[in-house]
């Protein structure tokens, strides 16, 4: 045992040396695919920084908890509301430090700690050509026909499928049950993540996929397609916010803070849109991509802080589960 | 001398005892109903089954916990003597280096002759699968040939052949085991082959394997069991 | 017979390793949790919902591969072998594909409910416990059917022609003859049905159709990854191990009786079963099956041709460490699986599905934590977990032939005093060249197919296949992710065609 981590630590000793000025990003995995954000954040930010920016894919914060204070991370990107409070306990973070005077987001965001780097809201999306007269507000899709069907995510696996069980709390308080009892037969399926219940909308299983607001961004910029729309209801769409975070015992405070200034400048922004198809968080919405400004959005967006979701989060999940049971 | 000495085996309900000598170079029939044991006590002499009680000796030593392939036992058993995916030549080849060496050319010489001996010559690179039942039967008495062990035991090898050919079989390992000098013990149910072949009998019956008796001598006046075996 | 010390030794040390490898990681996650959690009432439904979805998906696809089995045993026809080949092909998709090209099959947009809307009649909804059974019917149904083939070809040519010679009628026959065998293997094939249907998550929640199919995977999932209660998860994941081991031992029991011995390697030629009716039942139960069983996959690669153009650099470059991890795994997997390839060593073996992958991973990031970085050993964890997860289907494969190979030459090696080595290279390893071509190629497709423990270990730069999948449809390229899907299918496919293959030629007598 002795002798194994005496080598490991040789091991170490000698990588840690070669990586001097290295940046170390925890990042979803989604983040670091070749489609996603990643590559460019990593090209533009190694251009200004003169180090060496290396992403590590992976769950995050469950990571990131069973590391404790030996993580090498130095900054995490790609936290969601759900986790902050749970993150926020665990004193692995330190404040970013970062002036959130640019901040463009639809609500309030003064938190020191994690910074927003793009946005969304959740919503359900549909195809013009296949449903020409969606239902109007959330009250109108709980009476809509049972054929109509509808593909949401598990809120037991799924961030946005938490956010579906929060929005729907939200709107509906007390009675939600009821609220799922009526939705229920219309759900086709509920899918462990996102990729699945979007894949099967793609494929033509689903009428409706709950997804964000941004999704239709994709169709129009990536593939021409505008036959792709979110439903904006006047109750209320609930917001959805990606965030990064300097981790407190980083060995490298001043890239990884050059890196959390780096999240709000005018050249990240621009590029986040299209890179993680979402709203930028810093930028006015005449700079923001072509395929975005032409996106219609929430006259009223819904927001639970985190000490409202972590309340509420077994309530809204059990209701979910309840008014689906039966 | 090969002694057995109050060997005794059990397993569950069935008993086997032994208290008997056999000497070198003589060749012995071990006969009985089915079931009596006399694969039983030929496993036990070739290490295969470790008796309860007793000791065996050959020439004095004890090998009562020896393992079969350190034992002065060569065995033909009653089916897969040979390989199925080898040659022939390979397969011979095994008794010379069981570790599964390339054999010398002295050593390869050997095996051809072996078979040759045993009127197989120029087959060896053929597999078992390819030769009649009496051929398979001569390439495995051609291994123990090879292995030129002081005791053979055949646990009825030949079952599955015609009259005629077992008889030629039979002769053929009369002609191997005086070449070696060695100790035959050959199980039959067919007291025809006893007679034939064997000078000396061992009769298994009801949980004993009595001492070898002249096999004439047996014949002409058998004890109860072997009359009721013989369905006298 | 004595036991050869060497041999014991060397099952003991593969026992041991998997042991280690299984109850290592779930301790690890234990000891950081300090204590076990507890269960809620929605736990208790996922566990009831578990082991039914379980037994039904076990049981149907046992009983369907009988028949099929049976008539893929007696029956010659052109494209036979390429067909028996094909039919393993949806046991070594990930989930996620497969999932896609059943709904493709049988969905609300699917062809079957498009034929019925067709003739006027209403369709049907494939969302449901039935839904759930579908699927792992379709997964499971192939392997189940190549070990009941496997079983009916071990069968001696002698006894079908013995049967056929006393005009045995088809019921006495298949009474003294097929059922004995059945008894034999089908125990072993429902437990390793039974055991991989109980990890069941993603196929069992997109088909299940909401919280009623809610798993024990979905509930140690939640609790790993949302929760971060590993107490909870630990005890989950033991209460799974437990189920599995207790199916196994049930399975063990049930699945005694004596091999065959050794017939000659022979194709085995039957003289029942040749008029008319029973032809056209066989041809049925063939077609059938087929048609079940490669439509959903002809759906895969119709989805994903045109996506195959789109395919990047990343997605080669994830293809290529998918066959290198694949071939490492299957090694070593087959290298396990030789010394376990008894009772025990088949029980032992089950722990490694067994398992939540979730709570391994995690374990083992907790393992290897304090002496690695967990992302430079993506890889070889990535090779080390799939050589666990395929160990039961390699050992259900090797150990029927490998008992009776021992059964009929051990003696024999005694006798001669053959060294273990000598054993190995010159008779185990030979006499076992059809399964173990199976194995390999089972091993090595599922190995390319499997997502793994990857959550923990992903490694940026070398992603593997199905990774590459996952990723490209987090970022809305669902052609490409069905272009990837379908180089997915094509290596593990291709893998397992080549070693099966390779077993089958030139195993002569």
């Amino acid at each position: 045992m002795k002798a194994i981590s005496f080598a490991a630590g040789c091991l170490f000793a000698s990588t840690a040396l070669a990586q001097e000025n290295v940046l170390t990003v925890y990042a979803g995995d989604y983040v670091v695919s070749e489609w996603g954000p990643g590559p460019k954040i990593e090209e533009l930010f190694e251009a200004r920084c003169g180090c060496d920016l290396q992403f590590q894919p992976g769950d995050l914060l469950p990571r990131l908890l069973l590391e404790g204070d030996r993580t090498e991370a130095d900054v995490v990107f790609g936290l969601n509301t759900d986790v902050t409070k749970k993150a926020r306990e665990s004193g692995l973070f330190a404040p970013h430090g970062v002036d959130l005077s640019p901040l463009t987001l639809p609500i309030d965001w003064t938190d020191d700690t994690f910074l927003p780097y793009n946005y969304g809201e959740t919503a359900f999306v549909y195809d013009t050509t296949r449903l020409p007269e969606p239902p109007a507000s959330f009250d109108a899709l709980l009476d809509a026909p049972d054929d109509l069907k509808i593909v949401i995510q598990d809120p037991r696996s799924s961030i946005s499928g938490l956010a579906l069980a929060l929005w729907v709390q939200s709107i509906y308080g007390d009675e939600a049950e009821d609220a799922w009892r009526k939705l229920a037969p219309k759900i086709l399926t509920v899918t462990k993540g996102w990729s699945e219940s979007y894949g099967l909308f793609t494929d033509g299983e689903a009428d409706m996929v709950l997804s964000y607001t941004t999704s239709p961004a994709y169709h129009i910029i990536a593939e021409d397609d505008h036959t792709k729309k979110a439903l904006i209801f006047p109750e209320g769409n609930y917001f959805m916010v990606e965030l990064a975070a300097k981790v407190a015992t980083t060995d490298q405070p001043e890239l990884a803070q050059e890196f959390m200034e780096f999240i709000l400048t005018p050249e990240f922004q621009q590029m986040i849109a299209t890179g993680n198809w979402s709203f930028p968080a810093a930028l006015p919405h005449d700079q923001w991509p072509e395929g975005f400004k032409e996106l219609e959005l929430p006259s009223k967006v819904l927001f639970y802080s985190e000490d409202e979701a972590a309340a509420l989060r077994d309530e809204a999940i059990e209701a979910w589960r309840r008014g689906l049971s039966q | 001398m090969l002694i057995l000495e109050a060997l005794r085996y059990t397993e569950g309900d069935y008993s086997l005892s032994a208290d008997l000598t056999l000497a070198p170079g003589r060749r012995v029939a071990i006969i009985g109903p089915s079931g009596a044991g006399k694969s039983t006590l030929l496993d036990l002499i070739a290490g295969f089954l470790a008796p309860r009680a007793g000791r065996l000796l050959w020439q004095g030593q004890g090998i009562t916990t020896t393992p079969p392939d350190r034992r002065p036992v060569a065995m033909l058993f009653q089916e897969n003597n040979l390989f199925p995916h080898l040659s022939l030549a390979r397969n011979l080849g095994l008794a010379l280096r069981p570790g599964g060496g390339r054999l010398s050319t002295e050593e390869a010489q050997k095996v051809e002759q072996a078979l040759d001996r045993v009127g197989l010559g120029g087959l060896s690179a053929r597999k078992p699968g390819a030769l009649s039942g009496g051929q398979q039967s001569r390439a495995a008495l051609a291994r123990v040939l090879l292995q030129a062990r002081p005791i053979l035991a055949l646990d009825e090898p030949f079952a599955a052949l015609g009259p005629a050919l077992k008889a030629q079989m039979l002769d053929l390992v009369q002609e191997v085991a005086s070449e070696l000098g060695a100790l035959v013990l050959l199980v039959s149910h067919d007291p025809q082959d006893a007679r034939r072949f064997a000078e000396e009998t061992v009769l298994v019956a009801d949980g004993v394997a009595h001492a070898p008796v002249e096999t004439q001598a047996l014949f002409n006046a058998p004890p109860e069991a072997l009359r009721a075996y013989l369905g006298q | 017979m004595a036991p050869r010390p060497l041999a014991v030794s060397a099952a003991l040390i593969a026992a041991g390793l998997v042991l280690a490898l299984v109850l290592g990681p779930v301790a690890a996650v234990l000891a950081r949790a300090g204590g076990w959690g507890t269960l809620g009432p929605g736990d208790w439904q996922a566990l009831r919902f578990t082991l039914w979805q379980s037994l039904l998906s076990a049981a149907f696809s046992v009983s369907l591969a009988i028949p099929v089995a049976r008539a893929l045993a007696r029956r010659r026809f052109p494209g036979r072998g390429l067909l028996i080949s094909l039919l393993g092909a949806p046991f070594i998709l990930p989930t996620i594909v497969a999932v896609l090209g059943l709904i493709a099959v049988f969905g609300q947009n699917g062809m079957v409910n498009g034929a019925l809307r067709g003739l006027g009649l209403s369709g049907f909804s494939i969302y449901g416990l039935h839904g759930v059974v579908l699927a792992h019917v379709f997964f499971n149904l192939p392997l189940a059917v190549r070990l009941l083939l496997q079983g009916w070809l071990a069968i001696p040519a002698e006894r079908f022609r013995l049967s056929a010679s006393l005009g045995l009628s088809p019921f006495a026959m298949f009474r003294t003859l097929e059922l004995p065998m059945l008894l034999r293997i089908a125990p072993g094939a429902f437990a390793v049905i039974f055991v991989i249907c109980l990890s069941s998550f993603a196929v069992a929640l997109t088909l299940g159709g909401g919280p009623r199919a809610t798993t024990v995977e979905l509930a140690i999932y939640q609790a790993v990854r949302f929760e971060f209660d590993l107490g909870r998860a630990a005890l989950l994941s033991v209460i799974q191990l437990g189920l599995a081991l207790l199916a196994g031992l049930v399975a063990l029991r049930l699945g005694t009786g004596g091999g065959f011995g050794s017939g000659l390697d022979r194709i085995v030629t039957r003289w029942d079963g040749r008029t008319g009716v029973p032809r056209l039942m066989d041809a049925a139960w063939v077609v059938l099956a087929a048609l079940f069983l490669l439509t959903p996959l002809g759906m895969v690669v119709a989805r994903g041709l045109p996506g195959l153009a789109q395919l990047g650099t990343g997605s080669w470059e994830a293809a290529w460490n998918s066959l290198t991890v694949a071939l490492a795994s299957t090694l070593l997997c087959l290298a396990w699986a030789l010394p376990l390839s008894t009772r025990w060593g088949e029980w032992v073996g089950l722990v490694g599905i067994a398992v939540s992958p979730l709570v391994l991973g995690t374990g083992l990031f907790l393992i290897v934590r304090p002496f690695a970085n967990p992302l430079s050993l993506a890889l070889p964890v990535t090779t080390l977990v799939n050589a666990l997860v395929a160990l039961p289907f390699a050992l259900r494969i090797l150990r029927p032939e490998a008992e009776a190979v021992r059964a009929d030459y051990a003696r024999l090696a005694m006798a001669l005093g053959m060294s273990p080595l000598a054993w190995l290279r010159l008779v185990l390893l030979p006499r076992l060249r059809r399964p173990l071509g199976f194995a390999a190629g089972l091993t090595a497709a599922l190995s390319i197919g499997d997502l793994g423990v990857i959550a923990l270990f992903a490694d940026p730069e070398r992603a593997t296949l199905p990774l590459q999948v996952y990723r490209l449809m987090g970022s809305y390229q669902m052609e490409a992710a069905a272009g990837a899907a379908l180089l997915l299918l094509i290596f593990s496919f291709g893998a397992f065609w080549l070693c099966d293959r390779g077993g089958r030629t030139h195993a002569d007598t």
